[in-house]
């Protein structure tokens, strides 16, 4: 079988930046991979270069055995297959919760009206908000329209969902009920790329977790290792300030360029203030 | 204005040199400023109505037989006409003023230049040296061309071709409005460029610019008068030269009045139209 993500030696840079530095990564079919890591570090970018919404600059992608990042793919026929969530919802506001779903049904996938929108009410129905379809998108709180938005995807049966921190835009009293979707769904064995700040849900949902600074992967593995106990200071600093901000020390977060060209001289040991000793150990 | 009291108003403010005047409160001051205003309002008015000669103001804007002589042709043929001219020129323009609009936001370059040229070309020429190039000037140009409908079609596209600079901005500013992740979420359902710009981008643009695209369909039911310039015939004839024609003849001005309210008649109920319409949407937003 072949695994429905495959990302080797990704470089993205805007402008002078380099916002990824060399990324390799794998998500088989069925599992559910989170990534974490502090603003910046290039999570989003990562993901918005697996459906081409950012170029990669150079590297390979490869979704469901297609290469995305061949010049000459059929870029509309490979995104109608990967579900995309935004943080910002990105829901048409010209149109109801129900044409929102519908739109792309009906004008990529030319299904006709009865049959989207009985698709439509369908997954409406599976994320709980099927009373509000007719509302739109200004009438809804930031949860249900998230809970659009999904149901807008699913509707195009993709192989694949992407989320770019989906909860983040949101009251922290609706998190819950995105989280519990995207949980079901999951559940469902959907294959789900999560970039997310919620270590709970990346903890118990995620079957792998991806812990990301400074455009490159700093560590990854199965989320008890990655968030329960990780080896890299980095890590460890990242959590224990995202997990009990209230404890942070101000200027205690290690630069991850030292660590980077540390590990391309190939040092062996990590440099100073990365060195495992001054790590605390994540409570 | 007071010169006298410029420091911060309040009780605790005696403290500067200016002892000794009067001290009035904000709220009187307000009030006394407020009376002024009514005051200028009312005697503006006064003036105005004592120093119109009311009696010839009778007998040449509001003369009834004036107004009988334009019955029914300002209606049946002028206002049919006006609407004719400002809906096509109108429907000319707002087509090549998208498609200039999608130009100006091409990746192409020369399309974005030459978007550009003609924009800066149409909005700087008066629309009636337009009308008059394409009446007298294509036909040299171009031997044996013939627009069809006549003397409509050349309106319309004379109307069309100034309008479509105009439009051509308002609908890119309205474009350029709407958020990337609107363009960002259409493709990811995996619309094309075109496909998500028709049915997503372009409906959202047209709805926040309902107001300039408003007064745009306003400025053209006007300058549709401008039309009689390319020689017209009676069947063609729209509000304002049918108003001067009648009133030449009578040597009357009511004809004018009488043109001026068949506009009126048109672009006021156009408003609120246009605003019940924008407070209907901003429900909706």
């Amino acid at each position: 079988m072949t695994s429905a993500v495959v990302i080797s030696e990704l470089h993205k840079s805007f402008g002078p930046l380099e916002v990824l530095r060399g990324i390799d990564f794998t998500v088989e079919t069925g599992q559910v991979v989170c990534v974490i890591g502090p603003s910046g570090s290039g999570k989003s970018t990562l993901l918005r270069c697996v459906n081409l919404l950012e170029e990669p600059t150079s590297g390979q992608v490869i979704v469901n055995g297609v290469e995305v990042t061949d010049p000459d793919v059929d870029i509309d026929a490979v995104r109608r297959r990967i579900g995309m969530v935004f943080q910002q919802f990105n829901l048409f506001p010209h149109l109801t919760a129900l044409e929102n779903v519908t739109i792309a049904q009906r004008r990529v996938l030319k299904r006709g009206r009865t049959r989207a929108n009985q698709l439509a009410m369908q997954n409406l129905e599976k994320v709980g908000i099927a009373e509000k379809a007719s509302a739109y998108p200004a009438q809804l709180s930031g949860g249900q329209q998230q809970r659009v938005a999904i149901a807008r995807s699913l509707s195009m049966d993709p192989d694949l969902m992407l989320f770019d921190e989906p909860t983040s835009a949101l009251d922290p009293e609706l998190v819950g009920d995105v989280l519990a979707v995207m949980r079901s769904l999951a559940e469902d064995g959907m294959t789900m790329l999560v970039v997310t700040h919620e270590m709970s849900f990346a903890r118990e949902v995620a079957d792998h977790v991806v812990f990301m600074d400074g455009g490159v992967i700093v560590e990854q593995g199965l989320p008890d290792k990655v968030i329960g106990s990780p080896e890299h200071p980095r890590t460890q600093t990242f959590l224990r300030r995202v997990l009990d901000p209230t404890h942070a020390e101000v200027g205690e977060v290690p630069d991850v360029d030292e660590y980077v060209a540390h590990r391309a001289e190939g040092g062996a040991h990590l440099p100073s203030g990365w060195d495992a000793g001054s790590g605390h150990g994540v409570g | 204005m007071a010169t006298t009291t410029t420091g911060p108003s309040g009780p605790a403010e005696a403290t500067s040199g200016s002892g000794g005047t009067r001290r009035l409160s904000p709220r009187k001051r307000r009030r006394i400023t407020l009376g002024i205003q009514y005051v200028i309002f009312v005697a503006v008015i006064v003036v105005v109505a004592v120093s119109i000669n009311w009696g010839d103001i009778q007998e040449h804007f509001f003369d009834p037989g004036g107004a009988e002589e334009m019955l029914p042709e300002v209606f049946t043929i002028a206002l049919k006409n006006t609407i004719i001219y400002a809906l096509t020129g109108y429907a000319f323009g707002f087509v090549l003023g998208m498609i200039l609009a999608l130009m100006r936001l091409s990746s192409v370059a020369p399309y974005r230049w030459a978007a550009l040229i003609y924009i800066e070309i149409f909005r700087g020429l008066p629309l009636l040296l337009v009308l008059l190039l394409i009446a007298f000037g294509l036909p040299v140009a171009f031997p044996g061309l013939e627009f069809p409908f006549g003397h409509y079609g050349q309106g319309a596209v004379g109307l069309g071709l100034v309008a479509a600079a105009y439009l051509a901005e308002t609908l890119r500013a309205g474009i350029q409005a709407i958020p990337r992740g609107q363009m960002e979420a259409a493709r990811s359902l995996g619309m094309s460029r075109p496909r998500a710009m028709i049915s997503i981008v372009i409906p959202q643009a047209v709805r926040v610019v309902i107001p300039p695209l408003t007064n745009e369909l306003i400025v053209l039911f006007k300058d549709s008068s401008l039309v009689s310039a390319i020689g017209v015939v009676a069947e063609e004839v729209e509000v304002t030269k049918l108003g001067s024609d009648v009133a030449i003849r009578t040597a009357d001005s009511t004809p004018f009045i009488v043109a001026g309210a068949a506009y009126l008649l048109i672009t006021v109920p156009l408003g609120i139209l246009v605003r019940r319409l924008e407070a209907r949407q901003a429900k909706g937003r």
